[in-house]
């Protein structure tokens, strides 16, 4: 396997980390109104800290999954950095602010006890969970149909050619995923009326999930050359996300969370591995031309930068594996509603 | 309006407001670490106090440093879509470094530091806000690497239209790197050194909590008083550096238009811009030549001559950086630095002589002088940056060749005009916020514990005055 490869695949992998760690975090920011509901405005402020702090600990380091895919883009693939960004750029830009406001929001919100400040961050923390996980469906779905790239690796369709029906297919289902995702993850990091209303909120999201996905799975087919590329049968990896999201169904039903939990997670990581598989070699391919196509060797840096970024990966992304594994660990209890244990 | 001057602008904006918050992060980690390494050793509750006290102030400054630094991260793909392609192979490199060895290290573990105080032992918790402070500064060694790429490229090779990299070793050891990297980190220090002896003078005046505030003073007296003489010294360093690797940036530092043999240094020199000549002057003979090469006799090189060294290599053009911005950069800039030398030695002999409780006028001087390092790091950087004009890597590449081509003045403006609105929005919150809990104190509760200075909790005690 060639250098460019490999780091097509760590790029990959980079995705499915962040989509996997930080799914789940927009999900609860997403399910922060909602879930925190209840006739005692007391209750629904503690209720909004126990929901915000079973992500508390880990959502900025979740968050530098995508830093690091960004980073790693950029420096492996540099016209994919570019052509990307300066193409999409008012989405890239929606994502950016969505994800400063909701950083902040997290520090802030319970600095102060002004009924109106609180409810402005918490408010910040929804949107600024709902856009990205629009987005990143959006941003993928348009990834894998191909976008208009001229000769000069440029992309020339300006921001409401990103919103055609096939990507917003897939925004929307980013969307729920995630917010089942999220839900699966508040049942689990809960405890009492919480829990149980996380897992009713799963088990009805997962409905509208699968048919989302079902709706999603005939329009790639429509939409994309995946079917050119691999054919009526696209392997085992699609139907194992397939067969993960229909498994994560039987396992709400039967209460077993931490099940579904992982189930939904293949789901997530088996969805995007397939995207990566339709787009490979290419990582932006061109609507005009295939031959204007980006693809892993014409938009990649050179073999000695790629040499030097394999070395610092293979020492230091176990290491970084190794030590975000362990603030999972030392935060793996449930948290309970009682403001007293609660920390602001 | 120019996408080009926008896009400068953003660049502009943005970055120098996301470095507001990073030298207090860089200095302010340290400092909080050194607190909690205290209380664990001696076990004294006001070492702990100290901790929560300032730890909650660095989260806030914290969490604005990371959200903006997200804006940064991207930006060179958005509005300078060319420049990335030219220099993604080499410049790439240390911004997915930089996210790999250093994001995740200060993310994580401010996350278990926040979250962990009853689940990890004292020990373990004070490790975690190490980490910090090195994850903090190692960030600073990478994205250090990347801009000194900027002012002064080593190990490439100009190869298929792009520069391509052929010594990671000679990026490590870029010799711009060496000078930059202490006096950034450095400056950091010096920014968190006065911002706690700032607030702690606001309370030793007002006699709230003597004891903790004291120590936290003498602390910081001392990490300040180090580092801003460090800072000078590197700074005079970086500035002989400047006289070889980028003469330009010297001589529109000093206004000198013609070529100086001994040179002199400005005090105050008044201009005309439009016919770019002198009109009055105060100079201090050969102090120049001191300056730039330790010797009384050199010559220094005017801003009229390098201009046609600089037409002769690289071809007809405007070589001459906006001299007005980057003399008073540069004179603002050392002011505040020499400034600070003389604040940071006396509140060492208020602290040496014992005398914070006594000497009130003098306390109220480094209430004012929080916002000082600010001033100085600002234009530090605007020196640094709008010196290097009209390269957006010296002698490679021209600004004006690395925007984006395709990105109209519509959208770099909409973008520029709704981070600034957003970006004012979250300084309020943030002076707010900050102002808020450099005035709370955390109380010990009977039971021992420490209870958060939030607003939830009963026992908390709000400084008088």
């Amino acid at each position: 396997m060639d250098l460019n490869t490999v780091w097509f695949i760590l790029i990959a992998v980079l995705y499915i980390g962040f989509f996997l760690l930080e799914g789940f975090d927009f999900g609860v920011g997403i399910l922060l109104p909602f879930l925190s509901k209840d006739k005692d405005m007391q209750r629904v402020d503690v209720n909004r800290r126990v929901i915000i702090n079973t992500i508390g600990p880990h959502w900025d380091g979740n968050e530098v999954w995508l830093l690091t895919a960004g980073g790693a883009t950029f420096a492996a693939f540099p016209e994919w950095y570019a052509t990307l960004f300066s193409g999409f750029y008012l989405a890239l830009f929606l994502l950016l602010l969505a994800l400063i406001v909701r950083g902040v929001a997290f520090e802030f919100r319970s600095k102060d006890s002004n009924p109106r400040w609180r409810s402005l961050w918490d408010w910040a923390i929804f949107v600024g969970s709902l856009i990205p996980a629009i987005l990143l469906g959006v941003v993928f779905g348009n990834l894998v149909r191909g976008v208009p790239i001229d000769a000069s690796m440029n992309y020339v369709g300006g921001f409401f050619f990103l919103l055609n029906p096939y990507a917003l297919l897939a925004g929307a289902s980013t969307l729920v995923l995630f917010t089942l995702y999220g839900a699966i993850f508040l049942s689990l990091k809960t405890t009492a009326d919480l829990q149980s209303k996380a897992h009713i909120a799963a088990k009805r999201l997962w409905i509208v999930a699968v048919l989302l996905l079902l709706a999603l799975l005939i329009a790639t087919y429509l939409a994309t050359d995946v079917y050119a590329r691999l054919g009526v049968n696209p392997g085992v990896v699609p139907v194992v996300g397939m067969v993960a999201i229909l498994l994560s169904g039987f396992f709400l039903r039967r209460q077993r969370s931490g099940w579904a939990f992982a189930t939904t997670a293949i789901c997530i990581a088996f969805s995007l591995v397939t995207c990566f598989m339709i787009m490979y070699p290419r990582v932006m391919i061109s609507s005009l031309n295939p031959a204007w196509s980006l693809t892993i060797y014409n938009a990649s840096s050179s073999e000695y930068t790629l040499m030097v970024m394999t070395i610092v990966a293979v020492f230091f992304v176990p290491i970084v594996l190794l030590y975000q594994g362990w603030s999972y660990w030392v935060f793996r209890k449930r948290i309970e509603g009682k403001p007293e244990s609660l920390t602001y | 309006m120019d996408p080009l001057i926008l896009a400068r602008l953003q660049f502009a904006a943005t970055t120098v407001y996301h470095f507001f918050f990073v030298p207090l992060t860089l200095g302010l980690s340290i400092l909080v670490a050194l607190m909690e390494t205290f209380y664990v050793r001696s076990g004294q509750e006001v070492y702990l106090r100290m901790t929560k006290f300032w730890g909650k102030l660095f989260v806030i400054n914290f969490a604005m440093g990371v959200v903006t630094g997200i804006v940064q991260e991207f930006q060179f793909g958005m509005n300078w879509s060319e420049y990335s392609r030219f220099v993604g192979d080499i410049f790439g490199v240390p911004l997915a470094i930089e996210a790999l060895l250093a994001f995740f290290l200060e993310s994580t573990f401010l996350g278990i530091w926040i979250f962990g105080w009853d689940k990890l032992s004292k020990g373990l918790h004070a490790g975690a806000i190490w980490l910090v402070a090195i994850g903090s500064n190692i960030s600073a060694f990478w994205i250090l690497m990347a801009n000194s790429f900027m002012q002064e490229p080593v190990g490439y090779v100009l190869r298929n239209g792009r520069v391509e990299m052929d010594s990671f070793s000679d990026l490590l050891l870029n010799p711009n790197l060496f000078v930059q990297f202490p006096h950034t980190v450095l400056s950091g220090f010096t920014t968190a050194a006065f911002f706690v002896m700032g607030i702690s003078a606001y309370h030793l005046i007002r006699k709230n909590h003597p004891d903790l505030f004291r120590r936290s003073f003498q602390i910081a007296a001392m990490l300040g008083a180090i580092s801003i003489v460090l800072v000078i010294l590197n700074g005079h360093s970086q500035a002989q550096h400047m006289v070889e690797s980028q003469p330009m940036k010297m001589s529109a530092a000093e206004a000198l238009w013609n070529t100086e043999s001994p040179a002199s240094f400005s005090l105050l020199t008044i201009g005309d811009l439009s016919q770019r000549r002198e009109v009055f002057s105060i100079r201090l003979p050969r102090l120049l030549c001191l300056l730039s090469y330790n010797q009384l006799e050199c010559e220094i090189k005017g801003l009229y001559d390098l201009q046609g060294e600089y037409q002769a290599v690289y071809g007809p053009g405007e070589y001459i950086p906006p001299v007005a911005v980057i003399y008073w950069s540069f004179r603002i800039m050392v002011g505040v630095g020499f400034a600070l030398l003389a604040l940071a030695l006396y509140a060492l002999f208020l602290v040496m002589g014992d005398m914070l409780q006594t000497r009130q006028r003098g306390l109220r001087l480094y209430v004012f002088a929080i916002a000082l390092p600010y001033l100085g790091t600002t234009f530090g950087w605007i020196l640094t940056e709008v010196g290097r004009f009209p390269w957006v890597v010296y002698g490679l590449m021209t600004v004006e060749k690395g925007v984006s081509p395709l990105i109209g003045a519509g959208e770099v403006g909409f973008t520029l005009l709704v981070y600034t609105l957003i970006y004012a929005a979250l300084i309020v919150a943030d002076i707010y916020l900050l102002n808020k809990y450099a005035r709370v104190i955390p109380e010990l509760s009977v039971t021992g514990t420490l209870t958060e200075a939030g607003e939830d909790m009963p026992s908390l005690v709000r400084a008088q005055g």
